[in-house]
């Protein structure tokens, strides 16, 4: 544990803001091992966990706080976003579990799959990059109807191969359009480490190829992201659009049906958790003493005492009713 | 009342759809600046400016992907794809991605966007300016396909596809671009997606076909009615919603059924209406499905005689009529 210090928190950041991000941050990371015990339970099919990116989402999010209009394209690691923006842990289980009530598809996708307008939050498809030219397009239709909405177009280091990131990041330079394209770089693409996606050491090496301004950062570390985020939106709402890379760690496996121990030597999984942003928050408050083992101790009982309530409600909810199976194919 | 070819009706229709509905933008390849390959938006950049004429990029899969964003978010795009044969790297975004997109949100969201396509051939295109690619779309749930034949009908469906809030699968038979011409009234009017049309009642064989292959069906029973066969000939229009009753309802009282399409016969449209009605409407019929059809090679080639050998024509039509009607 680093010694004790007294970090100057950001301009508009209180100690009260911390905290409160650190609980949401709890709350996220309960909700995410609850998912996973239930995977082995045999009760949630899938589940793609968030942990080591909890930072960079919820960073991002402290950072759009004063731009409520922002707009968030998300993918599958992105479950600190889809909390932060207001989603209940139990609307959450319900997702995970596909019963009705599901916000996101009411039991047709994936978890938090499908859309939340009421949230600002769309992620259509399990097909990586195929949202990031939606979000283009998304920007594209704020700039031509002088809406002052950034896009933000949440994508992995996996992602960045596909061809429509790369359109979608050319097409935002042509047009100057007010996007935010981050990746969350793991360094994994499921199984395949970085150097055999990619000859550059950084994904945003390439964001000078299609005029776009490059911020790299610890995304693992909340108040970096948050001013850098707050510098990016600033820069896309005056059209320059940006590309943050966000350097994060991938703690548990791809998904609930991979194992890590395959390709990821234990010494460098053992090393993962030096990089938590959980962890890593933690220690901030406590080395600067923003507050005390029992405040943190009750947070950490009220998250369980949540998630069991969200999980309870959510195990007696009903199945969709299959009288729906054919609705909704168009809308009128 | 002004007779217009098929072209010159689509880009009024666009004109007209765009003069009244801000929110409705064009985009895609060559179509600022050059007006796109066929005109079909010839002088709009002047009239409604650079941010609702998009000249992209040559890069299908984002027109697609960009036309889909944008309809989440207020506007209603026209993304025109250059030739059906350049479609495939945006299927991702029609067929993955625009198509689930009501039923993958539980009817939240919605793409209110018409993807026009030219396609078809008989005009010296070879594989890759010539190909039919609605057997693709046909298969999809979640998408909407028009297939007009005349100049009245193209501005009919297209002003219906453009206020739909579905994505709608515009296609454009390239030959009959200029060569079919026909009268358009000035008046708004709209015809429903879905409902086919009967372009000719007769009561002994029923034809059932759309695009290009229509106006060759037209002249085949021209020719049949020397030989006292009187063809009823069924233009869908629309290929999904397909119009069953109309087509049932024909087969009533014809009792006889011959599908044509330029499209390869094997997982064709046709094979669709083949078993829809061998289902459906078994009782009615006295003599097999036949289907005229483009033969299962990958589109027709570039030589003039291969094109020819390829595609259905009025002769052909003409015998797979007659031949029927005689079983």
């Amino acid at each position: 544990m680093s010694s004790k210090q007294n970090i100057t928190l950001p301009s508009g950041i209180t100690t009260d803001k911390i905290l409160e991000v650190y609980e949401q941050m709890l709350m996220v990371r309960t909700i995410d091992e609850r998912v996973w015990a239930m995977n082995r339970q045999g009760k949630v099919p899938i589940a793609a966990s968030c942990q080591g990116h909890e930072a960079a989402q919820l960073g991002t999010l402290l950072a759009a706080e004063s731009h409520p209009e922002s707009f968030f394209f998300t993918y599958y690691r992105d479950l600190a976003i889809k909390f932060g923006v207001g989603l209940d842990e139990t609307q959450i289980m319900l997702s995970y579990l596909g019963k009705q009530g599901d916000p996101y598809s009411n039991g047709r996708q994936f978890p938090l799959q499908g859309s939340d307008l009421q949230r600002n939050v769309i992620q259509l498809s399990n097909v990586v990059a195929a949202g990031m030219t939606q979000a283009v397009g998304h920007a594209l239709a704020s700039k031509i109807q002088k809406k002052a909405a950034v896009t933000m177009s949440f994508f992995g280091d996996g992602a960045s191969s596909q061809g429509e990131c790369h359109e979608a990041m050319n097409f935002a330079g042509i047009h100057k359009l007010p996007i935010i394209f981050i990746c969350e770089n793991n360094h994994y693409a499921i199984s395949v480490p970085q150097n055999l996606q990619m000859a550059i050491s950084e994904v945003s090496e390439r964001a000078p190829g299609y005029g776009l301004e490059s911020i790299s950062i610890d995304g693992s570390d909340l108040l970096q992201v948050y001013e850098s985020m707050q510098k990016a939106i600033a820069l896309a709402k005056s059209f320059t659009p940006v590309l943050v890379e966000m350097n994060v760690e991938r703690i548990m496996p791809h998904t609930s049906d991979d194992d890590h121990t395959r390709y990821r030597a234990l010494s460098e999984i053992d090393q993962l958790t030096q990089r938590d942003p959980l962890l890593k928050l933690k220690t901030l408050i406590q080395d600067n003493s923003f507050a005390s083992e029992e405040q943190l101790e009750e947070m950490l009982s009220r998250c369980n005492s949540r998630i069991n309530t969200a999980t309870s409600l959510a195990e007696a909810a009903p199945e969709p009713d299959t009288k729906t199976l054919l609705n909704n194919l168009f809308v009128e | 009342m002004a007779e217009l070819s098929v072209i010159e009706s689509i880009r009024n229709t666009l004109w007209e759809e765009m003069k009244k509905d801000p929110t409705v933008i064009v985009m895609g390849e060559d179509i600022g600046q050059r007006g796109g390959v066929f005109l079909a938006t010839q002088g709009f950049l002047e009239e409604f400016g650079e941010s609702r004429v998009i000249d992209t990029p040559l890069a299908e899969a984002s027109i697609m992907g960009i036309a889909l964003g944008a309809s989440f978010n207020g506007l209603r795009p026209i993304p025109e794809v250059q030739f059906s044969d350049f479609i495939w790297p945006g299927l991702n975004q029609i067929i993955g991605e625009a198509s689930k997109t009501a039923y993958g949100s539980n009817g939240e969201l919605n793409a209110p966007m018409v993807i026009r396509i030219p396609y078809g051939g008989g005009i010296r295109g070879g594989l890759y300016h010539s190909q039919n690619v609605e057997s693709y779309f046909f298969h999809t749930p979640g998408l909407k396909i028009c297939a007009p034949s005349t100049p009245y009908d193209a501005k009919g469906l297209l002003k219906s596809a453009i206020s739909d809030n579905n994505p709608v699968i515009f296609l454009e038979h390239k030959k009959t671009y200029r060569l079919v011409r026909g009268e358009v009234p000035e008046e708004d009017y709209s015809i429903p997606i879905g409902v086919a049309d009967i372009k000719k009642s007769g009561k002994d064989v029923t034809v059932v076909s759309y695009g290009l292959m229509l106006h060759y069906c037209l002249e085949a029973s021209r020719l049949l009615e020397d030989h006292n066969i009187d063809v009823e000939i069924i233009d869908l229009m629309s290929l999904r919603p397909l119009d069953t009753s109309t087509i049932l309802e024909s087969i009533k009282k014809t009792g006889k059924l011959v599908v044509v399409h330029e499209d390869n016969l094997t997982g064709g449209v046709g094979a669709e209406i083949a078993a829809t009605v061998s289902d459906l409407g078994f009782d009615y019929l006295d003599g097999p499905i036949k289907r005229i059809c483009g033969p299962d090679i990958p589109t027709m080639p570039f030589a003039k005689s291969l094109e020819e050998a390829y595609l259905p024509n009025t002769t052909s039509i003409f015998n797979g009529i007659l031949e029927l009607s005689q079983y």
